[in-house]
């Protein structure tokens, strides 16, 4: 019988790491650190985890110690936010390029300066490029489940890449609400151990990341990338077999009164929910208006898009990101850039807002809803807006 | 607090140090021990000792919770400390209807001559339970006897387990504090469209 608890978010990432039973931690514990990794520390100490916690001196020693412990063939888990992800960074094209699946929770957060410890998405808009599969997840619940995912979609033979699974700073990582945790027997059937084909081993020798010469680098680079796309096939069977197996569902692109809606909004992370919020209101009020949640950043998921966006009319992005000096959000420019040679396709309006931990309330929703419809039938001069800023 | 399939929101005024977040935590997880949906979580900045801070608590009997923000407009608002209210408008955004919840030394008259608006008042002298039991003045456990009391937003005896969970061998002691507020707390509706809401 699965358990139903009342835990901190953080907490409850960590004990998916337990019940997933990863073989080594490698972490640091200073700010922007968050709860997942001191409560790891905690099991490991009190004896209820068989997991070797490497304490390390920075991010960038944490990332390079799990690259060492998967490739030796541990089971590797680690988590980072903010700042910390953006030490991780070089390292992070290695885990990716060398196809070692450490599965990292990224708790989300703004970039200094000003210094800011609060939630949106620019460290993960700094990582977009670095080769890992990246799924974000809207609730606490959705964040425990996609962990578990996470081990069994990097580790899968067909795959063997690292996965980031992305959750938004304070708006879910300090957040106590129910969770429901699988029995252990259940998540040892549903993640098989990991057995990575060729380990570092004293006795089998093998090289890892050597010399990438122009006659080879271009084509380890197309072998990386096709690996990548064809990844998502195995995400889907992934959360197929999850959905059997627990009953929670999961898509790389999920809707949400989006069939017949004219006026689509889209978000990524934890502002779904009070999204969701506003579009019940307007509903009721007779608005034809829908949400689409964006789950798989990467592999990016352009048939889905496409699928879910091409009959409305007007499609309205929410970024928790700036692009500086660029198109705006790095949502948005996705989005457009998916849709760009579709013959059938909505007209597409960019917000920036929830930036280092403003909030964005149902009212603000509705605000942001409305003000896309405007742009969308008067036009603008700009290519996108900042929501709520004071100028 | 007559709908059953009502939101129910929080927010709890205390200083760094005092345990509003944990007393929100504590509320959150008995609710979700009932079965309900709950969310509890601070006001997110660099807290200090002794500044004022905010934890929020949203329970839901039957639905989800679908909001991620902080709680503007509280249908009950808890105040663990009563020199705050001469530096936090504690009302702020108060619902009509609201319920505010206090702990002081003073009257419930005196109390209430204090606030200006419809509210239905609970005061509880938190501070003289919490020397008396716990040996120091934090008010926190105490305190959620008192928004029981007042409020039943959930049952107290939810509340022993994740009080026991979170405290160990001091529960007992912060178990005492919050029954002895529970029974001591006085309430008074206020306002002259109280049967409302």
């Amino acid at each position: 019988m699965a358990k139903r608890v009342g835990i901190e978010v953080s907490l409850a990432i960590a004990e998916a790491a337990k019940l997933a039973r990863a073989d080594v931690v490698a972490a640091y514990p200073i700010t922007p650190q968050t709860h997942i990794v001191e409560h790891l520390a905690k099991l490991v100490a009190d004896g209820e985890m068989d997991t070797q916690y490497i304490p390390v001196e920075s991010e960038h020693s944490a990332m390079s110690a799990c690259l060492g412990a998967s490739a030796a063939g541990a089971r590797t888990f680690t988590a980072t936010a903010g700042q910390g992800l953006e030490l991780m960074h070089e390292v992070m094209y290695v885990a990716s390029s060398m196809q070692l699946p450490v599965v990292m929770t990224v708790v989300n957060r703004a970039l200094s300066a000003p210094l800011s410890v609060w939630g949106d998405h620019s460290d993960v808009m700094a990582v977009r490029d670095t080769g890992w599969i990246q799924i974000f997840a809207e609730n606490g619940q959705e964040t425990v489940d996609n962990v578990l995912c996470a081990f069994r979609i990097g580790e899968d033979r067909r795959v063997l890449l690292p996965v980031m699974i992305h959750l938004d700073g304070f708006y879910l990582s300090h957040v106590i609400e129910p969770v429901l945790f699988p029995e252990q027997s259940q998540v040892d059937k549903f993640i098989p151990p990991y057995q990575h084909p060729m380990p570092l081993h004293p006795d089998r020798p093998v090289t890892m990341g050597a010399f990438g010469p122009p006659i080879i680098y271009a084509e380890t680079k197309k072998a990386q990338e096709v690996n990548l796309e064809a990844s998502k096939e195995v995400i889907l069977q992934c959360w197929d077999e999850f959905g059997k197996t627990f009953k929670r569902y999961y898509s790389p692109v999920e809707s949400y009164h989006s069939e017949k809606a004219k006026v689509l909004l889209l978000t990524m992370g934890s502002f779904g929910e009070t999204a969701m919020t506003a579009i019940d209101k307007m509903r009721g009020e007779g608005r034809e208006v829908g949400l689409i949640r964006l789950r798989l950043w990467r592999p990016f998921p352009f048939k889905e898009i496409r699928q879910a966006v091409k009959n409305a009319e007007a499609l309205i992005v929410l970024d928790r990101a700036l692009s500086f000096g660029g198109p705006g959000g790095p949502v948005c420019s996705e989005i457009k850039a998916a849709l760009y040679g579709e013959d059938k396709k909505p007209k597409v309006i960019g917000f920036v807002g929830g930036l280092g931990g403003r909030d964005i309330t149902p009212a603000g929703f509705e605000e942001i809803i409305n003000r896309g419809i405007e742009i969308s039938q008067k036009g603008s001069e700009n290519e996108f807006e900042i929501f709520g800023v004071r100028e | 607090m007559t709908s059953k399939n009502r939101l129910i929101e929080i927010r709890w005024h205390g200083r760094g140090g005092q345990g509003a977040v944990t007393s929100a935590e504590l509320v959150a997880q008995a609710a979700i021990s009932e079965g309900k949906y709950a969310q509890a979580f601070p006001s997110f900045g660099p807290e200090r000792r002794g500044a004022p801070v905010l934890a929020f608590v949203r329970i839901s009997s039957q639905e989800p919770i679908r909001i991620r923000a902080e709680i503007a407009q509280p249908d009950i608002v808890v105040v663990l400390d009563p020199r705050l209210l001469s530096i936090v408008n504690v009302l702020s955004g108060l619902k009509e209807n609201g319920i505010v919840v206090i702990n002081t030394r003073k009257s419930l008259e005196d109390t209430e001559a204090q606030f200006k608006t419809k509210c239905k008042l609970a005061k509880v002298d938190a501070t003289s339970i919490a020397r008396e039991i716990l040996g120091i003045p934090i008010t926190n456990t105490t305190m959620i006897g008192a928004l029981v009391r007042a409020t039943g937003v959930v049952d107290l005896e939810s509340l022993v387990e994740p009080l026991n969970r979170r405290f160990g061998r001091l529960a007992e002691r912060n178990i005492n504090a919050m029954r002895k507020a529970y029974e001591e707390t006085q309430v008074k509706e206020w306002g002259s469209d109280q049967a409302r809401g």
